[in-house]
């Protein structure tokens, strides 16, 4: 992209970026950072995780300071506005994403460790894998200023959705077998649905990245492997 | 940018016939003796809306503008070619008379050129001078509508006998957009209407325009991308006098298709 007549125009827009970078990084941290505390039941990592949620609202907050002076210094228009308006966007995206793993890295400091080692583990942090993938190429998509990375990342969500399906439906069961698993299996899902909704989130991003590069909205069919509200619960049916 | 297709340059191309075209350019190039000032633009102005010019200085906007009350046919080393036509008639045809024409295509201009008289005889002038009213009663009735419609006649209706430039800068802008409205025209050619103004004048003109375009077909020649994106409906992008880019405002300013129109408004052109 060519530059700026003015060249602290171009500055600012850079911080901006630059700023998303930031808390993109952190919360690809607390999302690794979470889901192997829990695996390792360790409680002090998790207080870490706790811990760096401040760091992302304080990072958001800048975003929109910053976002607001360049409107009203500047009067952005089309890809710049665009980019601006984008940049607010993913940041309260990206910032959910951390609140997300906040609430993961809460329930690894309270949960009793004497369930762990049930095959669900494996299949939160095969997720969790699928997860961080999607989110670190969505905010590749958006350093790189690529519509296709971003379209990408939008139409490969699936497979997480699939596998918090059959989550589900396995804990389910763990809970049905054994009553005193349900407490720990219940965190389980939570952690599960947050992990999934940090997915959403980088689809999110993914449509809004598609947005600035191109002005175009993502349209059209998408993969949806979501159906853990239509999973039978009742046992013998 | 990985997608390609929004920034394909396509060929000058001559738009389809609008809903409601009331002025219709096609293939029209300027000269000015060797200067190659306007190359065959084509374009379609709808009635009842505001229609705004950018681009850079010397990009062929306001060379444009003039061609459609022929203010060109003034300059003795200017030639225009191709056609321009308002509700389907020929303005270049020679057996028009261009004073009828410029009574129907009124003119505002940058910097507020009052005549050196009475507010009121500013106003006066035109339908005075095209037989408009039959008696002081008319002439005074089109004055003081004049005024109104020009949101002025408020601030000047105790001093209408006062010379008109002794208004500030902003009322002597309305007052000669009163002026051009007192010969009922049909289309308002305004060429950067506000660049001498503050801005609370600017606010108040912007207003006017927003009024006046349910009446009339407004073209305004503006460098403030930000009073385009406000006062207008349809954008037009000029450059090195080719017209690069027209659509709904909307889209000019939000998604531009042409490049050279994405690295104008968005302060990009060194």
């Amino acid at each position: 992209m060519t530059q700026h007549i003015v060249r602290a125009y171009d500055e600012e827009l850079g911080a901006l970026s630059a700023k998303i970078n930031q808390m993109g990084g952190i919360a690809e941290a607390m999302l690794t950072d979470a889901v192997d505390a829990l695996a390792r039941h360790d409680v002090s990592k998790a207080r870490s995780v706790v811990e760096r949620d401040g760091q992302l609202d304080a990072l958001q907050h800048e975003i929109e300071e910053l976002a607001v002076l360049i409107i009203a210094k500047r009067q952005p228009m089309a890809n710049d506005l665009r980019h601006i308006m984008g940049t607010i966007r993913i940041a309260s995206d990206i910032e959910r994403i951390g609140d997300l793993m906040k609430n993961i890295a809460k329930r690894v400091t309270v949960m009793e460790d004497r369930f762990l080692g049930t095959r669900s583990l494996a299949g939160i942090q095969h997720m969790a894998h699928l997860v961080l993938g999607q989110v670190k190429a969505v905010l590749d998509s958006f350093a790189q200023k690529s519509a296709d990375l971003a379209r990408h990342v939008w139409l490969h969500d699936g497979e997480v959705d699939q596998l918090n399906n059959s989550l589900f439906r396995e804990l389910l069961t763990y809970m049905m077998e054994d009553p005193r698993s349900i407490t720990f299996s219940t965190h389980l899902l939570f952690i599960a649905k947050n992990i999934e909704r940090a997915g959403d989130h980088a689809t999110n991003i993914a449509e809004t990245v598609y947005f600035i590069e191109t002005g175009q909205q993502l349209s059209g069919p998408r993969p949806k492997g979501e159906s853990s509200v239509f999973a039978v619960s009742a046992p013998g049916k | 940018m990985s997608f390609a297709s929004p920034m394909i340059q396509e060929p000058a191309s001559v738009p389809e016939p609008a809903v409601a075209a009331k002025v219709a350019a096609r293939h029209v190039n300027v000269h000015y003796g060797e200067k190659h000032a306007l190359k065959d633009v084509s374009v379609d102005i709808p009635a009842r809306a505001v229609t705004s010019f950018i681009g850079p200085s010397g990009c062929g906007k306001s060379t444009f503008l003039r061609c459609i009350n022929r203010m060109n046919d003034t300059i003795p080393i200017c030639r225009v070619t191709g056609e321009i036509t308002i509700d389907g008639k020929d303005i270049y045809d020679p057996r028009l008379d261009v004073v009828l024409l410029r009574a129907r295509v009124g003119m505002v201009f940058q910097k507020p050129n009052p005549f050196p008289k009475s507010i009121y005889e500013n106003v006066a002038y035109g339908p005075r001078l095209h037989g408009m009213a039959k008696n002081k009663t008319e002439l005074d009735e089109i004055v003081v509508n004049s005024l109104k419609r020009a949101s002025l006649f408020e601030e000047v209706k105790d001093r209408l006998n006062d010379p008109g430039t002794g208004l500030s800068g902003g009322q002597q802008q309305r007052l000669c957009i009163a002026r051009a409205i007192a010969v009922s025209p049909e289309v308002i050619l305004m060429d950067e209407p506000c660049s001498a103004l503050d801005p609370i004048a600017t606010a108040k003109i912007e207003e006017l325009i927003d009024e006046l375009r349910s009446n009339f077909t407004i073209v305004i020649v503006t460098h403030s991308m930000q009073q385009a994106a406000r006062v207008s409906q349809r954008t037009a992008f000029f450059h090195l006098g080719s017209l690069v880019e027209e659509g709904s405002t909307e889209q000019i300013f939000t998604n531009p298709k042409d490049k050279r129109t994405q690295d104008y408004i968005t302060g990009r052109f060194g």
